[in-house]
């Protein structure tokens, strides 16, 4: 019954929302909490701690009462980790690149890598549509919106 | 009464009228109708990638431009349901049943142009419910002390939760979390910073626009990545004297049209239960009360009419709580509260009085939107049936780019970003373990009115905690939340006969 738990949602989906229920509870406690007529900052994260704890606690309770559906799967089936990393990558890199070199390259590279992850686009189709991106987007931003954020710079 | 209302009116047109209102109005509507009909983008992404683009306008132009996105993205939606059996968004799931079986048949322009005339039927409706029923609300609603809105929130915050899709369980679990998000920043009575962990870029708040883009952008990309399918486009072939439905077409469709448009209007008040459900509870009564009810799924005109005039119907009937009480029944309302938030305007009853302009310029927007994508939806069909054609490859990553300077114009400040990443990955495992995460925004939306009036009403009380209960407004809110949380529970122990023949094949359709 136990290794069936191991592979069932709401164990995970339960066991996330007790320990975060958990952690906000103890944390409101490091505030002042006050009485109930006079409320310190502590008082409201402390109520919904308790409950978020109580909620969590009832997720995991249904995940052990209810029966291991035949087809749960916590990652989907096809698992697209290049996908997965290409897009949380482009963003990433558009901090840094936007740190360093400034809104063109930051868009290039953003909109270039997270391209990449489709199983379909090569890196010519990917550099392509990136190129289509920075140019008019880099336009839009920069001179219609103003957005106070260099095309170009140089900094380290 | 009637004579006010239409003095309201003629107003909110003089509003919704001027030049650069009507831009925004069209922006708003021509963006949403394109994003409705491209698979893989839904409404909520783009009104979270256009909040920032509206902190320089003026409030009336981005609330009328940000609610455009979301009765155009309707109009679209049908189109991507009907000719390509793309239920892309939840409201037009059911329409997919008996709208591709017609294209089949080859009558998918007379289903489309069914879809714009009930379209329009419900929208009406829902616009006239709104001129009405506003005010009145209003004038309950200003009676209102802390502790009749402190539980009004709860009820809406619970409904929110629990009769949207998924478990209410978890659901009630992701409000705690957004009303928790909304915490995090200082303290608003005493100053203190509340789960900043010192950073100091999280002590003004965790920002709207990165939560909204990290859990309806980001998350969704990742959801959506080489999970969609090359698209079908054999019957997209639709042009503009196609879309006449016959004689015999149009007079089926009457019924159910007004059928769908009640159905929906009533379930646009109830918090929580928004267009998808309306529409596909108005699918399964017109079933049901149907001569023929066997012929349902084989291409009905009926079964397009019906759930489409409930969409629209209920969306518009959905902004009458959100600007009347302040009360948000889904996460496209939160956002457009949260837009309103952003402009400096405090949300509740007393907006209609204290901001005609917003408040009677959006009515009158509508009525010109709605208008607007009728014209914009029959002659120009085509264009639209061609945009169904732009692969998610090129989307998903223009996206992001959007969302990255989107997020970074909010302040300037590349920490906000960051913030979004970390917020979509979590979204992301969130989605995994099965979560919807809308209600994260309903919670985080009405997080520090809440708390705010909470506090505000145990002082009031000297902290006695049945305050909610002895007031007789608040009492019977606060049942009305017992009610919900005892139906939910029978439900779930034993499913009524009526959810369970009709829910798995609709249920399948939206997963």
């Amino acid at each position: 019954m136990f290794e069936n738990l191991l592979h069932k949602r709401d164990f995970y989906a339960g066991s996330l929302m007790t320990l975060l229920g958990a952690g906000v509870t103890l944390n409101s406690m490091s505030y002042n909490t006050g009485t109930l007529m006079h409320m310190g900052p502590g008082m409201f994260p402390f109520i919904l701690g308790v409950t978020l704890t109580f909620v969590g606690s009832l997720i995991f309770g249904t995940a052990v009462l209810t029966p291991l559906a035949h087809d749960e799967h916590i990652l989907p089936k096809n698992k697209e980790w290049v996908g997965w990393g290409c897009i949380l990558a482009g963003p990433i890199l558009f901090i840094i690149m936007g740190h360093f070199f400034g809104m063109a390259a930051a868009t290039f590279s953003c909109v270039f890598v997270s391209a990449l992850g489709d199983r379909q686009s090569t890196w010519l189709s990917s550099a392509v549509l990136a190129l289509a991106i920075t140019v008019p987007g880099c336009l839009l931003f920069s001179y219609v919106l103003q957005l106070p954020f260099p095309l170009f710079r140089w900094g380290f | 009464m009637i004579a006010t209302a239409f003095t309201d009116l003629w107003y909110g047109f003089g509003v919704a009228l001027e030049p650069h209102n009507l831009m925004w109005c069209f922006i708003g509507v021509l963006v949403g109708n394109m994003v409705g009909v491209l698979p893989g983008m839904g409404p909520l992404a783009t009104i979270s990638i256009l909040l920032p683009l509206t902190f320089g306008i003026k409030p009336v132009g981005a609330i009328l431009m940000l609610s455009g996105v979301f009765y155009g993205a309707q109009y679209g939606g049908a189109i991507c349901s009907i000719l390509l059996n793309l239920p892309c968004h939840p409201p037009h799931a059911v329409t997919c049943l008996d709208g591709f079986p017609l294209t089949k048949k080859g009558r998918g322009g007379a289903a489309l142009g069914i879809t714009v005339i009930s379209s329009f039927v419900g929208a009406s409706w829902g616009i006239t419910e709104m001129i009405f029923l506003s005010p009145v609300l209003v004038t309950v609603a200003l009676k209102f002390g802390p502790a009749e809105i402190c539980s009004l929130m709860l009820l809406g915050l619970l409904a929110g939760s629990t009769l949207a899709r998924g478990s209410p369980l978890k659901g009630v679990a992701m409000t705690i979390c957004g009303l928790l998000l909304g915490i995090v920043g200082s303290d608003i009575e005493t100053g203190t910073p509340r789960f900043t962990f010192g950073i100091p870029n999280l002590f003004d708040g965790v920002e709207i626009v990165a939560i909204a883009l990290g859990l309806f952008g980001i998350a969704e990309f990742m959801k959506s990545v080489n999970q969609l399918s090359e698209v079908d486009t054999k019957y997209t072939n639709v042009k503009f004297k196609d879309l006449r439905p016959t004689r015999d077409e149009l007079r089926r469709s009457w019924g159910a049209m007004f059928r769908g448009t009640i159905i929906g209007s009533l379930c646009a008040l109830i918090p929580g239960t928004g267009p998808t459900i309306a529409s596909f509870i108005s699918y399964a009564t017109e079933k049901k009360i149907s001569k023929t009810p066997e012929l349902f799924g084989t291409g009905m005109i009926e079964g397009v009419a019906c759930p489409e005039a409930s969409t629209h119907s209920s969306v518009q009937g959905d902004f009458i709580p959100t600007m009347s009480l302040g009360i948000p029944g889904d996460a496209v309302m939160a956002l457009i509260l949260g837009a309103l938030m952003i402009q400096g305007i405090v949300p509740g009853p007393q907006l209609i009085s204290e901001h005609p302009d917003i408040f009677w310029g959006l009515v009158a927007s509508f009525w010109i939107g709605n208008i607007m994508l009728v014209i914009l939806n029959v002659p120009m069909i085509g264009l639209w049936v061609k945009l169904l054609t732009i692969p998610y490859r090129y989307l998903y990553p223009s996206a992001l780019f959007f969302v990255c300077i989107g997020v970074y114009s909010t302040n300037n400040d590349m920490f906000q970003v960051g913030e979004t990443i970390v917020i979509g990955l979590i979204g992301y495992m969130l989605l995994l373990l099965d979560f919807h995460p809308a209600p994260v925004l309903l919670g985080f939306v009405l997080g520090p009115r809440f708390e705010e009036n909470f506090r505000r009403a145990m002082l009031i009380s000297r902290g006695d905690v049945l305050v909610f209960v002895k007031h007789p407004i608040s009492a019977v809110f606060v049942t009305l939340c017992v009610v919900l949380i005892v139906a939910q529970i029978y439900v779930r122990l034993r499913p009524p006969k009526v959810l369970a023949e009709n829910l798995p094949e609709v249920g399948e359709l939206v997963d």
